[in-house]
């Protein structure tokens, strides 16, 4: 990645005048748009990407001209894998992706600390409580939802515990309809607690075929993309999103604290009540979709941050594009290392994520001598 | 940069659309993977299964393939199988219960015999959808289970002459196993606890239903723990309660796990018969749960090894 303009001009050795001032924001946002730019051409790349690379040799082009032609049972073959294992699995992937990283944006933005993730709202410690009870009570007391769902009832319980325990937080967190950021965090840390001993007790009455099927869950994985899975997940992602860029300049003006905020005319509480439950929602669909897919939603918007500075109208669209295309080639990663079986794509998140989020900051580190 | 509030223009008709949506469950399966216009599956249902590119999933399963002579049809394996040797050498596709299905249809593969459990269910769904048939064999932890899983592979693999030979010489095989075993009287037979882990100092042993439980009484030993169902973790209270005279654990081969000085060191073990007499027996794991052709031999070896053979 190039080096963003605005930091190599604040290392000027004279003192900022107002003209080089105005410059070095004129320069920030073209250099933030160029960068949006390039993350869309990456996101079509990550696209063309995914669908064109996996375990088998099926070719998209070949399928392509083939679609017309007479049907072989290696031509059925290939359209499957290409229409019904890659190309859900790049489109669930670019939005749950996107969809943890804008919320991870928006979260930190919110409580204005650079460690909240969107697990914060309690939507995650929910969902797995929601997807355990599922995997242990399947055949059992939650046969009746297994029988409404089918396969798709664990995702379904795991959305609906997301839901539920974020909407419990926020309704302990509001007082005269005032929702605290402090009390949310303690409530948060309390309920999380309570989630996770409750889903400890389930895990103790698990038999070990569950307690296989658990891991596999809590390291997350887009191996059952489906075109229902994205047909469930995108609109709840998607409808979160529209509320997005009445965002934008709210969250600008939160981070000189809340009071300046509503000072400055920003409708404080009505954007907390939007963003926490565009964040359940958006969260919950896509630990549904996928289990557990840590670490994206809580370094892209930092890497954002020190690439084009922290300005929301333009972090939110770009944590976008950057969290689902790098959960695409993760999820490329996964698929062929160790093909033809395949990784759980959290290993690969974290694995990769990790250093190449410490090299940044040691980089960033290194230039601005804090 | 003016600060206006652009917030305010949500209407409330947007925020109650998005709470309609957001209080919609996800959509049932209705059209679970066949929705696509553009994939037609040729179905074949009536038509006799061709095994002629053959994915084993399941130790136990891929065992009889090779004891059935019919080897040479198996394309791929899972990470469960790795025995006999010769089964390393294919392709591995993954843990059984985590499979990859773009894995496995690059192999190519007429189809599939999976034991019992294998999955996920989303995996299963687009390889049914691929027509790739998917054959699954129940796996009980009994001599008949053994049985009845021979049977159906040689069904499966149509082979069904080698299959009852196979059975017949199992069959026998266990059957001589377990009068031998039978042949010493009840106050003689001794206690077995089987040790799936010891990790600090917390042990994970086996109950009922288990393949531990099954194998334990096909070698003519009483399992200790019979009193809860799978594999729980105990009370330093309850093993001493359960006087072991035999611990059983598995062999890891790679130098991990417990070691038996380590385990015979906690208070609760060397208070039992088993960690007085330093009485530790390790055997392969596959070997001694896998319920296969070798189950006899496993049972004989492991009542030798509790008895003094």
């Amino acid at each position: 990645m190039a080096l963003p303009q605005a930091m190599m001009e604040r290392r000027l050795p004279f003192p900022m005048t107002e003209i080089s001032a105005n410059r070095q924001a004129g320069d920030r946002t073209r250099f933030a748009l160029l960068v949006i730019a390039l993350l869309v051409i990456g996101s079509v790349f990550s696209m063309l990407f995914s669908v064109t690379t996996g375990a088998s040799d099926a070719s998209v082009l070949d399928v392509i001209s083939n679609m017309a032609g007479s049907e072989t049972a290696l031509s059925t073959r290939d359209r499957i894998i290409i229409f019904d294992i890659r190309l859900p699995r790049a489109i669930l992937g670019f939005l749950i992706g996107a969809s943890l990283a804008v919320s991870g944006t928006v979260m930190q933005g919110l409580f204005r600390n650079p460690l909240a993730d969107p697990g914060l709202v309690g939507v995650s410690s929910g969902a797995s409580l929601g997807a355990v009870t599922m995997i242990v009570l399947g055949g059992g007391l939650a046969a009746p939802l297994e029988a409404l769902f089918g396969i798709y009832a664990l995702p379904a319980a795991a959305f609906g515990g997301g839901l539920v325990t974020t909407l419990l937080l926020y309704r302990i967190a509001t007082r005269h309809g005032q929702t605290s950021a402090a009390t949310m965090l303690l409530a948060g840390i309390a309920l999380s607690a309570l989630a996770l001993a409750m889903t400890g007790l389930l895990i103790y009455m698990a038999n070990d075929q569950q307690l296989r099927d658990l891991t596999f869950w809590s390291m997350g994985s887009l191996a059952g993309a489906t075109w229902t899975k994205i047909a469930a997940a995108a609109p709840i992602i998607l409808l979160s999103f529209t509320a997005l860029p009445f965002m934008a300049r709210g969250l600008n003006a939160i981070t000189l604290g809340e009071a300046a905020a509503f000072h400055m005319g920003v409708a404080v509480q009505r954007l907390k009540n939007v963003a926490i439950v565009g964040v359940a929602a958006a969260t919950g669909a896509s630990v549904a979709a996928s289990g557990g897919i840590g670490f994206v939603g809580i370094v892209v918007p930092h890497i954002l941050r020190m690439a084009i500075g922290p300005d929301h109208r333009f972090m939110l669209p770009a944590a976008a594009l950057l969290g689902g295309s790098l959960l695409i080639f993760a999820d490329v990663l996964a698929r062929t290392l160790v093909a033809p079986a395949e990784l759980p794509i959290g290993i690969i998140t974290a694995a990769v994520g990790g250093p190449f989020f410490l090299w940044i900051l040691l980089k960033q580190r290194s230039r601005l001598a804090l | 940069m003016t600060m206006r509030n652009n917030l305010r223009r949500i209407r409330p008709w947007q925020l109650a659309l998005t709470a309609a949506v957001m209080a919609l469950p996800p959509i049932p399966s209705a059209p679970a993977v066949n929705g696509f216009a553009f994939v037609r599956a040729a179905h074949a249902e009536d038509k006799k299964l061709d095994t002629s590119r053959l994915v084993s999933v399941g130790g136990d399963i891929t065992e009889i393939v090779y004891a059935l002579g019919e080897e040479n049809r198996l394309i791929a394996r899972d990470t469960t199988s790795i025995y006999p040797e010769a089964a390393l050498k294919l392709p591995n596709v993954g843990y059984m219960r985590a499979l990859s299905p773009e894995g496995i249809l690059a192999m190519n593969p007429t189809a599939i015999i999976a034991v019992e459990g294998s999955g996920p269910k989303e995996a299963l769904a687009v390889l049914k959808n691929a027509s790739v048939p998917f054959e699954t064999v129940p796996s009980p932890f009994t001599r008949d289970g053994i049985l009845a899983k021979i049977d159906r592979v040689g069904t499966l693999l149509g082979v069904p002459d080698k299959a009852k030979a196979l059975e017949a010489k199992v069959g026998a095989d266990l059957d001589a196993a377990v009068a031998d075993a039978e042949k010493r009287p009840e106050a003689e037979r001794k206690r077995v606890l089987f040790i799936l882990s010891a990790q600090n100092g917390r042990i994970t042993a086996s109950g009922t239903g288990t393949a531990a439980d099954g194998i334990v009484k096909l070698a003519g030993a009483i399992n200790a723990v019979g009193a809860f169902p799978g594999y729980k973790t105990l009370t330093d209270e309850a093993i001493i309660e359960a006087r072991p005279d035999i611990i059983l654990m598995m062999n890891r081969g790679d130098g991990a796990g417990t070691r038996n000085e380590d385990l015979l060191a906690q208070p609760a073990i060397a208070l039992t018969p088993a960690g007085e007499n330093k009485a530790i027996v390790r055997m392969d794991g596959i070997y001694l749960l896998g319920f296969g052709p070798r189950t006899a031999a496993a049972a004989r070896e492991l009542n030798a090894a509790i008895y003094g053979g």
